[in-house]
């Protein structure tokens, strides 16, 4: 920890347009992730979070301003290979991640490629495997999977390139809600037991609640950057940006609102259930 | 009147090979005419297939489907009459723009319908204005426009057939809050106008909760629950077990409960969860 894994400084990037023009879509924006972190990134579409998460891995280079990842300069093309093993990412969906016909194999792509040995490769498929809860499923077919089975072993195809840093964007937008509690299970314990940096990019509130930081964009700037309870602290805020808090801290904040004596800050559901338990025992009179 | 009514429904895939699945099995369902019906259930549940023999995609392997009570499989029903009384809008429909303009996409079904010019461009335009897409935009190339742009493109080729029952699966995923809440708004306002019957297929909890007057619930290939949202979401702990969730309002105040506070049992939105707490501290909210 301490340790910065990502240091994007001053990044502008516009996509080209026709007759050489660029439409900007991050003006100025500077940051930096401290190893073994998770971030959640948030922003409406179109406010410049997917295209600054494609800076991280040497996909997209900054017009102007540098990305460093690892150490290594993004924008060095030679060094691209290197930067691709240290920060890997997983996309929203999961059917066009994956590669092979067998669990295991997919898994294995990514190992295969760096010419390892076949037993390092076993080794590291079984690792990814049971780190996202799936070592049963090694044998099956991608297809006979659930979205959130699937998403899972995209992020194991990720894992057994052993990473330091895994950057995804939208892992659970197309997922059920048992999918989505299966996946986010999964990277919460890659980011405690290994250690692993995580950026995660959503448009669910709640699964930013649960990350250490959360970072908002809004028209290619960074408009806010805290803990989820000071960056949901901001209710009003992030409404004008077209985003959420949780309901659990939009309940309090309406109720406060309404004159009832609640705390800020506010994340999860059982803070807010103890909350209102104090202000009824209290009554009335914990209202103006 | 019943819009949809499905009797011992069942559709097998693969019928014969190793892989067959059935998908849907024995539904019995009574939808009335002018309902708003929130569809949930896990990846694998049915409910894309189910959706899809509403307008005659699936041929049941046995049982019936009848819309208003037309049987769609009988020898002598037009089939092709029931793809524009069913309008159908899939996951991802923006991958399904095909045309020069944004105007003749929307116009591909009401051309088909056999209609004349001028009433082509009436529910073209009228659909177009629904979603909220400008006139200026109607000439534009569908594949200029950002990604919320498109979605709305491809919901007003479907709305501008004027169907009579309107299924839309999974409509606002992937789009941000303000999104969402714009497209659902569009729909609502669209099923108040029109009185059509609304299927809304979503994994949001919090959406379904907010708009939809009923809610189905299937898993495992059959109907779990079939009810008033009120009632659907008061089952908290049933729908849980099912690999889904309910709002998280309606988690505080199950713990509330638990806690022995007299709340009421089905708390599901967030102008409720207001109410709720002010009527127990004995409070008008203000601006309810």
């Amino acid at each position: 920890m301490g340790k910065e894994i990502i240091e994007a400084q001053n990044v502008v990037f516009g996509y080209p347009l026709e007759g050489g023009r660029k439409s900007p879509v991050l003006r100025d924006v500077s940051l930096s992730v401290a190893e073994g972190s998770f971030v959640a990134v948030l922003g409406h579409n179109g406010s410049g979070k997917s295209t600054f998460a494609k800076h991280f891995n040497g996909i997209l280079t900054p017009d102007s301003g540098t990305v460093t990842v690892c150490g290594i300069n993004a924008a060095q093309e030679d060094r691209l290979y290197d930067i691709r093993r240290q920060a890997g990412m997983v996309f929203q969906n999961p059917d066009n991640q994956i590669v092979a016909t067998i669990v295991e194999e997919d898994v294995a792509f990514g190992p295969e490629n760096l010419g390892l040995p076949p037993e390092e490769i076993r080794r590291r498929v079984d690792k990814a495997l049971t780190a996202v809860g799936m070592a049963e499923y090694m044998h099956h077919a991608p297809h006979q999977l659930s979205g959130g089975q699937k998403q899972r072993v995209a992020i194991a195809g990720v894992i057994a390139m052993t990473p330091r840093c895994i950057i995804l964007d939208e892992p659970t937008a197309m997922l059920d809600p048992q999918g989505r509690r299966e996946v986010m299970e999964a990277i919460k314990k890659l980011n405690q037991e290994q250690g692993i940096t995580i950026i995660l990019i959503t448009h669910y509130m709640e699964e930013a609640a649960q990350a250490d930081r959360v970072v908002v964009m809004n028209d290619g700037r960074i408009l806010l950057d805290g803990t989820p309870r000071e960056v949901f602290s901001h209710v009003q805020e992030l409404k004008d940006v077209g985003l959420d808090v949780p309901q659990a801290t939009e309940l309090c904040w309406r109720l406060r609102q309404e004159g009832c004596n609640l705390p800020e800050g506010i994340l999860t559901e059982e803070e807010c259930a103890q909350a209102l338990a104090q202000l009824l025992e209290v009554g009335p009179h914990a209202c103006h | 009147m019943l819009a949809i009514k499905t009797e011992g429904l069942t559709y097998t895939y693969s019928v014969g090979t190793p892989f067959e699945k059935t998908a849907v099995d024995h539904i019995d369902l009574e939808i009335e005419q002018g309902e708003f019906v929130g569809v949930i259930g896990h990846t694998g549940s049915g409910k894309s297939t189910l959706i899809q023999h509403f307008n005659g995609l699936l041929k049941p392997t046995s049982g019936r489907v009848l819309i208003h009570d037309t049987d769609l499989w009988a020898k002598d029903t037009d089939r092709r009459a029931f793809r524009f009384k069913v309008g159908l809008v899939f996951q991802y429909p923006e991958y399904q723009l095909f045309e020069e303009t944004v105007y003749k996409d929307i116009a591909f079904g009401p051309v088909n319908m056999g209609l004349s010019a001028e009433q082509v461009d009436q529910q073209v335009r009228e659909a177009a204005a629904f979603v909220g897409l400008r006139e200026e935009i109607l000439q534009k190339s569908p594949f200029e426009l950002s990604g919320g742009q498109k979605r709305r493109v491809a919901i007003a080729g479907v709305l501008a057939m004027n169907p009579d029952i309107l299924i839309l699966d999974e409509p606002t995923a992937g789009l941000d809050p303000k999104g969402r809440e714009k497209v659902l708004g569009e729909i609502k306002a669209y099923h108040k106008k029109r009185g059509n019957t609304v299927l809304l297929v979503s994994h949001s909890m919090e959406d379904i909760a907010r708009y939809a007057h009923k809610v189905l619930v299937l898993n495992r290939a059959g109907v779990m629950m079939y009810d008033d949202t009120a009632a659907v979401f008061s089952r908290a702990e049933e729908i849980w077990k099912g690999g889904l969730s309910v709002p998280q309002v309606t988690r505080i105040f199950s713990l509330l409960r638990e806690q022995g506070f007299p709340v009421n049992e089905s708390v599901y939105t967030m102008d409720f969860a207001v109410q709720e707490i002010l009527r127990l501290l004995g409070k008008e909210a203000s601006h309810a």
